[in-house]
């Protein structure tokens, strides 16, 4: 990093915050699309997105694969354990009290994590980065890899968009959200649709797993902060909401960006939770919310 | 068959489980044991405040383990800096437990389902983060050395393992009582009905807010008092205490015993301490089997060990019942 002005460290962690909040949006979006289907809170989603990190650096380190490869197949590994879950877990629990959805979704992550601690230990691994070097833009030193990240991180968010809107499989998804009885008076298979967004979410997770982690750390509990943070933000921008869960990762982005830099790095993880502390305590339903809960 | 659940519903069962508690440290003679059994016994109360919001109120909170840290530290705190004895700082760890559960339960309470498991985690996040950061007052992430056992005012040395085991013992005792007895009140059964319906509680006349508050605050001070007496049994503690790992390992001793009902938590705490003991080798994987253990009961068995059994009797009386009527009209006609 080539120090300069105070505004110079102001672009710094704009972007720091833009990289940041693309990340949390991608594992947002899973979320909260899982919410609006079955209204889980998917905690094991923090554990796929894990998994996804660490197929990831299967390939690339111990087969020494290529980058793009690594992510497509971290996304189909992870994609086919979301739709097992959905399938095992989730759809028989269907009818269950709430609390039981979450106790076995905690139950899941539990199991992931230790699996995943036992075949490859708690030390912290890293993921070679795919794009050394930098890039000049506007007198800002930007590495290649925190472009990649922002860059397929909002492609992706469009093209689900857009999958959502304009496709008829995508509109499905929407629809069931929307209305379960009325999706399935108009012949909606809503078994298959939970199993493609149960997919979709996974893909999102693998896929940001394997942005991130070449500039963070893989480790078995890498999943924990991360998925806190993703619920912080699916409550703040209304449970079941897209736009709400990629506005959510940016604001929390750059809460954190701005706020580890200006007000204390020590207690930078702690920003999100306060906030959520802070904005629940006058809003209680959420910042982008309308209506009942 | 008959005799046995008919014995294991009556007030015998008290007895009994008495009995074998107190002659435990007979029974096993080895130290070790005794020491796991009263760590167990500890952990088991803070399972029983879980239980009365979880259990009884319905709400599932997720910073049960941080209320226990809070506990364990302001004993620490007041032991070891301020020079406090034992047990007027035990108390005080209740009340610094009850106290930070009224803060807490006040705003997270106005939250539902979800939301509010989901705040209570970024809650137990929050304190796992100061009690590791807050270095002037928690010592940070080095934890607090040389706590000081029990005070037994030159009777007792609750130091040693055995009187130790007994102490933790009347305390569980204790708190199993007080949960019978919130249990069987008015104010236990306001709890079930708010968690049955929140609305329809509220149209009986029901305050939710208000009742939820009390079962958040009474939880609270459970897990206060337990990671007090914790504290004073291990005399090291450290951020680790308030993981949300604890949580979720109070969360499986539950379900396993049986969520909302009284001997569920005991049952729940004990079976899966023992087992962790015998499966000593999975000590860091025992989630391995136990991830897979909590989905499989909540599919299967969502009612545990006791509301299952509890379930079966109630389900075997009701038959006998019809039987005998069927029996009279058939003697009358």
């Amino acid at each position: 990093m080539k120090g300069g002005g105070t505004v110079q460290l102001f672009l710094q962690q704009l972007l720091n915050g833009l990289t940041l909040g693309s990340i949390y949006g991608l594992v947002a979006l899973g979320l909260t699309l899982v919410y609006g289907i079955l209204h889980v809170p998917n905690f094991t989603h923090g554990a796929l997105y894990m998994v996804g990190a660490y197929v990831a650096y299967v390939v690339t380190v111990d087969f020494s694969g290529n980058y793009w490869l690594a992510m497509a197949l971290a996304a189909a590994v992870v994609a086919g354990l979301a739709v097992l879950c959905e399938r095992l877990v989730f759809n028989p629990l269907r009818h269950s009290p709430p609390i039981h959805d979450m106790i076995a979704a905690i139950g899941i992550m539990l199991f992931l994590e230790a699996l995943v601690q036992m075949h490859w230990g708690a030390e912290f691994r890293r993921l070679p980065v795919a794009f050394e070097g930098m890039v000049d833009i506007a007198g800002l030193n930007i590495p290649a890899q925190r472009l990649l990240i922002i860059g397929a991180a909002f492609s992706l968010m469009l093209a689900l968009q857009l999958f959502l809107k304009k496709t008829m499989v995508g509109s499905t998804i929407v629809a069931l959200a929307q209305n379960r009885e009325g999706a399935s008076l108009v012949g909606i298979n809503a078994r298959r649709v939970a199993m493609l967004t149960f997919a979709i979410s996974g893909i999102l997770a693998a896929v940001a797993a394997t942005l991130f982690a070449p500039i963070n750390l893989v480790y078995p509990a890498m999943g924990h902060l991360l998925i806190m943070k993703a619920f912080v933000i699916i409550i703040l921008g209304g449970m079941g909401s897209i736009p709400g869960a990629i506005l959510g990762g940016l604001i929390i982005g750059f809460a954190e960006a701005f706020g580890g830099f200006y007000i204390s790095t020590t207690y930078k993880d702690v920003i999100a939770f306060v906030l959520l502390v802070l904005i629940l305590s006058v809003r209680p339903k959420g910042l982008f919310t309308r209506g009942i809960r | 068959m008959k005799r046995l659940s008919d014995l294991l519903v009556s007030p015998w069962l008290t007895l009994l489980l008495t009995a074998l508690a107190l002659l435990f440290p007979w029974l096993s003679g080895d130290e070790y044991q005794i020491y796991v059994m009263a760590l167990a016994f500890v952990w088991a109360i803070a399972v029983y405040g879980m239980n009365l919001i979880t259990g009884l109120c319905g709400q599932l909170n997720l910073a049960h383990a941080g209320f226990f840290a809070i506990g364990a530290y302001s004993l620490a705190i007041l032991c070891v800096d301020y020079g406090w004895t034992f047990w007027p700082a035990f108390f005080a760890a209740g009340l610094v437990g009850a106290l930070s559960g009224l803060l807490v339960g006040l705003v997270s309470l106005r939250l539902k389902e979800h939301y509010f498991s989901i705040f209570t985690l970024c809650v137990g996040f929050i304190i796992y983060l100061l009690l590791d950061k807050w270095e002037e007052l928690t010592h940070g992430s080095v934890g607090i050395m040389d706590i000081p056992a029990p005070d037994g005012f030159g009777l007792v040395d609750f130091s040693e393992t055995l009187p130790f085991y007994y102490l933790a013992l009347t305390f569980l005792i204790l708190a199993i009582w007080l949960s019978r007895r919130i249990g069987r009140s008015l104010l236990g059964r306001t709890f079930v009905a708010i968690r049955n319906s929140e609305e329809l509680a509220q149209s009986l006349g029901i305050n939710p807010m208000r009742n939820k508050l009390l079962a958040f605050v009474l939880s609270t001070t459970y897990a206060g008092l337990a990671g007090a007496l914790y504290a004073g049994m291990v005399r090291f503690i450290g951020p680790a205490e308030a993981d949300v790992s604890h949580t979720f390992d109070m969360i499986a001793y539950l379900l396993v015993g049986g969520i909302g009902t009284l001997l569920g938590p005991l049952f729940g705490t004990l079976l899966i301490t023992w087992l962790t003991q015998t499966l000593q080798f999975l000590e860091a994987y025992r989630m391995i089997v136990f991830g897979p253990l909590l989905v499989l009961l909540v599919i299967f068995m969502p009612k545990g060990l006791v509301g299952s059994f509890l379930f079966w009797r109630n389900r075997q009386l009701a038959r006998e019942i019809e039987a005998n009527g069927k029996q009279k009209e058939r003697d009358h006609a």
